[in-house]
């Protein structure tokens, strides 16, 4: 490991321009003759358009044009698609309703888009939009993700009756029918995993410019994959051919997942640009983000447990109604089945499971990926299930988890997954000796003597990321491959850009990617730059989310280096008059091993591009590309232990202890792993103690549609994280790294709740453990 | 935020007069409710009044136990006063606790008061000192000045001068934030003057906002402990019931905040 190389805690090369506002954001972008824009949007759950008026709004100063869904829909405008294909038990695929960018006819959630207004002006954008006329007609609307089944309720689709998109199942019903009924002890319980807002601190944003003299559109947007967004504009919205298309997503403030998805915004904006003939920018407040960025997670489930007599799992049933919004957002198929269903198996030898899933829409903005997308969801369920079962058959919670331990790889599971490597009891046996669990017993006492109630809890989860093996998403539904592309490109003088279809909105990709370089050829990372997020630079590329940019995206960038390193050897080998096989790579020098003869990199990468003396035959210049489709997911999995103290006459909880043992495989960065470590447990710790979207049920108003009422975790409601890395080399990619993006925000709500119940010995709790809530719980177990 | 028209107002009388100049005209002093409020499109006065330069609403002045805040102290000037903590650290803990350090930069007791946010924090230490609001036209007792959601007994070009209050021999000021918001969810203000007049006011709680809890004085009027203040049952009839907590959870907050703040004083 050199002082720049892979391993090295280099400090982030993108951080210096961040922290000074030098970063160049969607909505810093300006262009000659830019216009701003402002929507229409309902302010109804649920309601019919029976007409719109723009007459007064285009009279207002400053505006420049006021433009409806059906003029989008006369103009060919394609319908918003959802990506991935799921057929219901009985063989029918999913039914998807129409989810027009602009609706005409029916608007289904509070916020849904009725008209777009361009302006001189922010200010007379919104001015305008006020003087829209819309005649509703209001129709009731359901929120509630249980209700939208019940017989009477409010329909959204005529495709969709009852509100059911599908009615999904993986693995054995019957084995686990059989496995409940032998079983020596079932634990039962009713899990729900709340709705989240993503809140990424940029906003959402788009910039639409139509150039008239070349019928070419230019699309700047807050996005984590351009290229997805510029194939889905092309090929289904029929915005414009791919050719005639440009998407570049410049610096992104963050995305945990919401900023995979095509909106309507950056739709309307390029399509008002040509309609206007103004370049139309658009740039989303607080509020609008609440009401319209797809929101995550929205679960309610019941889990069944079987047990023999020796405390081993013999069984899992599953029953999930997932809540996917009033339209099926890109990957919202996916989210509850593939990415969910499949880890149901966790970190354990199950024989027999069963899960069932249906999809219902509602009257709420649609719900998709966020951070971890599924598997938070798997492990929440699982999680609290496995300290409920411990706690119902009085093991210590890690006694139960090491009977069930999976401990040889690879390994089958019942649904799905073939898990390739890991070493769970590594993973605990850190973390409880990090923790000092033995220890706890004593300071519980003491919490006790000062009024506090004191509770352990612990999480051991897996997840799947490095999605994934296109052929097998492809078998599965998806509508995309999920490979990554890489392109190398050594300059005359030696310097080296590397182009990657990942999208970085926070992860350290300028750092990371070019810590491999270095690593490989000795040269300084700031002789390297990354370029991403711009479908002119880069040919193609599947973007950034599922913690897929090392596994997936470093990949490719290895074998385009590889092909970089044979030439550039053949071209040192030529100069020196020597074999190749003889040739390494040295501190930024080609040498004949074994000898003093070396050509410096940069004289090798000249004489690539003058060509005056290359081996016969060879073309002159040093570029190479590579795509990289996995073979596996990766199977990132650790143990989290969260350690509490609540004040039972407030209810308030205090995390005193946070411990977290992961392994995630071979790491590039330290720092940059541990600084995703504590983004994504401030995250699932945000979702676990305060974080929850809420819909009045009878108007489908959001009454959590700002951070007064929206609550965020905050720098004093974390503890200082004790993070610590196992590793257990990935088997399938040639870094041997798995992904760490999510697994924060995997695995640690469970381990807060188990945590909190352990302390006021109620296990009737519910996400997020407010003060509220835990008062009463706490209340309710006293009493 | 619509169009507005700022002015600075120079004097208390030209304030009046600026305001008087239109019908929408509001006077804005640190702005921390108002312009967050215009932002949203929620208020669109036509006009603001800038009181932040008026010289009368300046100063800090204490004489033995006599204190007197000009309207425009910001919350800063209040948490970090020597005198008044000297007489009052109560208030001066209360102050220091209000939003974030850009808030108490900004915004002013004045502003505070005069706005009534049923979860601020000001209106519970005035009432619960049995502060006297001064304006430019009359002085009005804090138990007349509070009297609903964002109401006050101000007329509509009144303006809060200063307010004044004896320190009484004891105080102290608990709260307990919203996670969200962190304004008060119930915050509980107790004072005991040396002639043993208890006052309990509380916020964040109340349906109608700032209150006085009558159970809570008589208590503690008969023994200034946190024991005292915890063998009070509130009765949540007439708190505020919300996503954050109910009414229920509420009145345990108070009696929960009252306990503390006498720990405290």
């Amino acid at each position: 490991m050199g002082v720049e190389g892979i391993g090295a805690r280099v400090a982030r090369k993108e951080d210096k321009r961040f922290l000074t506002g030098k970063g160049h954001y969607t909505d810093d972008m300006a262009v000659p003759g830019m216009r701003y824009a402002a929507f229409v949007r309902s302010p109804h759950a649920h309601a019919r358009i029976r007409s719109i008026d723009v007459s007064q709004a285009e009279d207002m100063p400053g505006v420049v044009g006021v433009l409806t869904g059906r003029e989008m829909l006369d103009d060919g405008i394609g319908n918003l698609i959802c990506g991935w294909m799921i057929h219901s038990k009985d063989g029918s695929p999913m039914k998807m309703g129409a989810w027009r960018p602009i609706a005409h006819e029916t608007v289904r959630y509070v916020g849904d888009a009725v008209a777009i207004v361009v302006a001189d002006s922010v200010g007379e954008a919104r001015d305008a939009a006020e003087a829209v006329a819309v005649d509703y007609e209001v129709l009731p609307a359901v929120t509630d993700t249980v209700a939208a089944l019940e017989d009477g309720q409010p329909q959204l689709h005529p495709e969709a009756p009852n509100n059911l998109i599908y009615d999904w199942q993986i693995g054995d019903g019957a084995a686990v029918d059989a496995a409940l009924a032998a079983a020596a002890h079932v634990t039962e319980m009713r899990i729900v995993n709340n709705r989240l807002a993503p809140n990424p601190m940029e906003p959402r944003a788009a910039l639409g410019i139509y150039d008239a003299g070349e019928d070419h559109y230019t699309c700047y947007t807050t996005s984590q994959n351009p290229h997805v967004a510029r194939l889905v504009m092309s090929a289904f919205y029929n915005v414009a051919p791919e050719n005639k298309l440009r998407v570049i997503a410049p610096d992104v403030g963050g995305g945990f997942g919401s900023k995979i998805y095509i909106y309507p915004e950056e739709i309307s904006c390029l399509w008002a640009s040509k309609r206007t003939g103004v370049p139309v920018k658009w740039t989303c407040d607080r509020t609008e983000a609440f009401l319209t960025d797809a929101h995550g997670r929205d679960h309610v489930s019941t889990v069944k447990m079987a047990f023999d007599a020796d405390h081993r799992i013999i069984g899992l049933k599953v029953d999930t109604i997932a809540n996917f919004g009033a339209y099926m957002s890109l990957f919202s198929a996916a989210v509850p089945t593939y990415l969910y269903a499949t880890l149901l198996s966790g970190q354990y030898d199950i024989p027999a499971i069963h899960a069932n899933v249906r999809a219902v829409y509602t009257n709420t903005v649609a719900v998709d990926a966020y951070r971890g997308a599924g598997r938070p969801e798997a492990t929440y369920l699982l999680e609290r299930t496995m300290e409920t079962a411990a706690r119902e058959l009085g093991l210590s919670p890690a006694e139960l988890r090491r009977i069930n331990f999976i401990r040889t790889f690879p390994h089958q599971t019942p649904v799905i997954m073939n898990y390739d490597a890991g070493d769970y009891e590594a993973s605990l046996k850190a973390a409880m000796a990090e923790a000092d669990w033995d220890g706890f017993p004593a300071r519980k006492a003491e919490a006790a003597s000062r009024g506090k109630k004191r509770g352990i809890g612990m999480s051991c989860y897996i997840e799947a990321c490095g999605i994934a093996p296109s052929a097998a998403v492809g078998s599965l539904g998806a509508g995309v491959g999920l490979w990554e592309s890489a392109e190398v490109r050594v300059n005359a003088v030696g310097t080296i850009e590397v182009l990657t279809g990942s999208h970085s909105h926070g992860q350290g990709h300028e750092t990371t990617f070019a810590q491999l370089v270095a690593d490989r050829f000795g040269v300084p990372i700031d002789s390297v730059s990354i370029v991403h997020g711009d479908t002119d630079k880069v040919q193609m590329g599947m973007g950034t989310y599922g913690s897929r940019s090392g596994a997936v995206g470093m990949s490719a960038v290895v074998k385009a280096l590889d092909k970089v390193e044979a030439k550039a050897k053949k071209i040192a080998a030529h100069l020196m008059e020597a074999d190749e096989s003889d040739i390494v790579i040295e501190n930024g020098a080609l040498k004949v091993a074994g000898t003093d003869k070396s050509v410096p990199w940069f004289q090798m990468a000249l004489a690539a591009y003058t060509a005056h003396n290359l081996p016969a035959g060879m073309e002159p210049g040093l570029k190479e590309g590579a795509f990289y489709d996995p073979s596996n997911f990766t199977f990132p999995a650790g143990c989290y232990i969260c350690e509490v103290e609540v004040d039972p006459e407030t209810g308030k909880t205090e995390i005193v202890q946070f411990v977290a043992a992961d392994d995630f495989g071979n790491i590039i960065n330290p720092m940059i792993v541990e600084g995703q470590v504590h983004g994504g447990l401030a995250q699932g710790i945000g979702q676990a103690l305060l974080e929850g979207v809420h819909y009045d049920r009878e108007t489908g108003q959001l009454l959590t549609a700002s951070y007064m009422d929206y609550a965020m975790p905050r720098a004093d409601d974390l503890p200082s994280f004790k993070v610590s890395h196992q590793v257990t080399p990935c088997p399938n990619n040639p870094l041997g790294i798995k992904g760490c993006g999510e697994a924060g925000a995997i695995g640690s709500p469970p381990a807060l709740i188990n945590a909190i119940t352990d302390a006021i010995g109620n296990n009737d709790l519910d996400m997020p453990a407010t003060p509220q809530k835990v008062w009463a719980a706490a209340r309710a177990a006293a009493n | 935020m619509y169009a507005t028209t700022y002015h600075r107002a120079s004097s208390l009388a030209d304030a009046v007069r600026l305001r008087g100049s239109s019908e929408e005209a509001k006077y804005v002093s640190g702005g921390m409710t108002l312009i967050p409020t215009m932002k949203q499109r929620l208020a669109a006065p036509s006009d603001l009044v800038d009181l932040r330069h008026v010289a009368e609403l300046k100063g800090i002045s204490v004489n033995g136990r006599h204190v007197r805040i000009g309207a425009g102290t910001t919350h800063y000037e209040v948490a970090t006063s020597a005198e008044i903590k000297a007489v009052c650290p109560a208030l001066c803990h209360l102050a220091a606790h209000i939003g974030d350090p850009h808030v108490r930069h900004m915004g002013t007791l004045g502003g505070s008061i005069a706005n009534n946010d049923p979860a601020a924090d000001y209106p519970a230490a005035m009432l619960g000192l049995g502060a006297v609001i001064v304006t430019n036209a009359r002085e009005i007792p804090a138990d007349a000045f509070f009297t609903g959601l964002f109401e006050t007994a101000l007329e509509e070009d009144e303006i809060v001068v200063a307010v004044t209050f004896d320190a009484p021999e004891r105080a102290g000021y608990s709260k307990f934030a919203n996670p969200a918001s962190r304004y008060a969810m119930t915050g509980v203000f107790v004072a005991r003057r040396a002639d043993g007049g208890v006052r309990v006011a509380v916020t964040g709680a109340g349906a109608d906002g700032v209150f006085r809890h009558e159970g809570l004085e008589a208590a503690l009027a008969g023994s200034w402990t946190p024991e005292a203040a915890a063998g009070v049952a509130v009765d949540p009839s007439g708190l505020l019931s919300d996503l954050h907590g109910s009414a229920e959870y509420r009145a345990n907050l108070v009696t929960v905040m009252a306990k503390r703040a006498v720990a405290a004083s």
